[in-house]
């Protein structure tokens, strides 16, 4: 194949080009060091990000739409018996609530009873859905279709059916970022529920494992163990299933255990999570 | 040539492969999502070579950055990588039956996947999972739709 360029005639562009490269490469690194160490970009970023959200918001947009479509193209038939099959779920809640309620105004009065430190009674909760959008599968962070305007703001402690997901950590107007427990910049103060143990729990990195690191020999957890937050640390209030240890092995120095701990929410999946209103220090 | 291909057949390309390196995927196929980003970069640069060069791949991968919630810098650093290699190899490149060129690009997303492995040793972050090793081969299969594509836009512009 016949060569398009002389090889010489380029020489003096190619200086100028790898010239040219290490200056963007120079900017790029820069930005990187900035953005990873320092934080200093933070601000920066807050701002930048305002202009993306339409962009998120219309790669959520086909997802959304999906449904939608899926919602209303179901037939009368299957409305119909969706529809009794939900009447009966309905009957069974209902019976349900009632026991419980009636669990709960026995467990009030048992309170009251015991003049146990006053606590407000339901959680104070906001439901807020997951925007659809993939940010980087690599860091592990959702994002909300939730804002300031919602009245998400920072630090909030984000939980869904099973337990705690994490936590608010940065919030635009429309939209809040989560990151999760199993973000590997994260992690929680725990406590074994059947002994009281203290522990922290870390981010691995995958959103099925939780590291438990520096467990004394001596302490009493068991694989099968679940664990909650403590409350201590302030940022999240006490009592959330975090998740149950499934594995227990002596870490490098045999000094101390290290566990894998599988999360109690489901992180992967679901459309909704709730925002806890309730602040974690009282 | 270029000074005829109509204005916003670029920005739109871009937007559009933001969007399509945004929309959810099911988890387990997420691994194998192309470099939409880099594809139409890459066709810009054999293009156009006159209206886009490094700094151009520069800003758009600060803005990938902004998008997908990367390290501000990893992608603007990959794309300024493969940029620089496109405009060494564009007399070639430019040249190729477009199997050959899907061939190159193939490669120009392999040395893009070190790239991204080298990034997150450094940062000490997690890896990709190893099933993204995989995706530059989905961008081959994907070069020559996305290039006849954008060349009947850019060119069917022209009056």
């Amino acid at each position: 194949m016949p060569s398009y360029t002389s090889p010489h005639a380029s020489r003096p562009g190619d200086v100028a080009g790898t010239l040219k490269l290490l200056a963007w490469l120079v900017l790029a690194i820069a930005l990187i060091v900035l953005d990873h160490r320092g934080g200093w970009l933070a601000q920066l970023r807050h701002r930048a990000v305002a202009v993306v959200q339409p962009l998120w918001w219309l790669a959520g947009m086909p997802a959304r739409i999906g449904d939608t479509l899926s919602e209303s193209a179901a037939t009368r038939n299957h409305l119909a018996s969706e529809n009794r099959v939900l009447r009966n779920a309905l009957l069974v809640s209902g019976a349900r609530v009632a026991r419980l309620q009636a669990a709960s105004a026995e467990n009030a009065h048992l309170r009251e009873l015991l003049g146990a430190a006053r606590r407000n009674g339901g959680l104070d909760v906001q439901l807020a859905p997951v925007l659809d959008v993939d940010l980087d599968p690599t860091r592990q962070r959702l994002l909300l279709d939730a804002g300031t305007r919602d009245g998400v703001s920072l630090g909030q402690a984000v939980i869904d059916a099973g337990g705690l997901v994490g936590q608010i950590i940065s919030v635009q107007a429309g939209t809040a970022t989560v990151l999760l427990l199993t973000d590997p910049d994260h992690a929680v103060p725990v406590m074994v529920a059947r002994s009281g143990v203290r522990l922290l729990a870390y981010g691995s990195g995958r959103s099925d494992r939780l590291a438990l690191a520096n467990v004394p020999l001596s302490a009493d957890v068991r694989v099968g163990d679940v664990v909650l937050t403590s409350g201590l640390g302030g940022r999240f209030p006490a009592g959330f299933p975090v998740g149950t240890i499934v594995a227990l092995h002596p870490d490098d120095s045999h000094a101390f255990l290290v566990g894998d701990v599988r999360p109690a929410a489901r992180l992967d999946r679901g459309r909704d999570v709730l925002l806890l209103r309730e602040q974690a220090t009282r | 040539m270029s000074r005829n291909s109509p204005g916003w057949v670029m920005p739109a390309s871009l937007l559009a492969a933001l969007l399509l390196g945004l929309l959810p995927l099911p988890v387990p196929l997420q691994p194998y999502r192309p470099y939409w980003l880099a594809l139409v970069m890459v066709y810009w640069l054999i293009e156009a070579p006159d209206r886009f060069g490094l700094g151009f791949a520069f800003l758009s991968g600060v803005l990938a950055d902004l998008c997908f919630g990367t390290v501000l810098g990893e992608q603007a650093l990959r794309l300024t990588v493969m940029a620089f290699i496109v405009q060494r190899f564009r007399a070639q490149l430019r040249f190729f039956p477009l199997s050959q060129q899907a061939l190159a690009i193939a490669g120009l997303l392999l040395n893009d996947r070190v790239v991204v492995a080298v990034v997150h040793l450094a940062l000490d972050e997690p890896q990709p999972p190893l099933a993204a090793w995989w995706s530059p081969l989905v961008g081959m299969v994907l070069w020559g739709p996305v290039f006849l594509l954008l060349d009947r836009l850019r060119l069917g512009g022209r009056k």
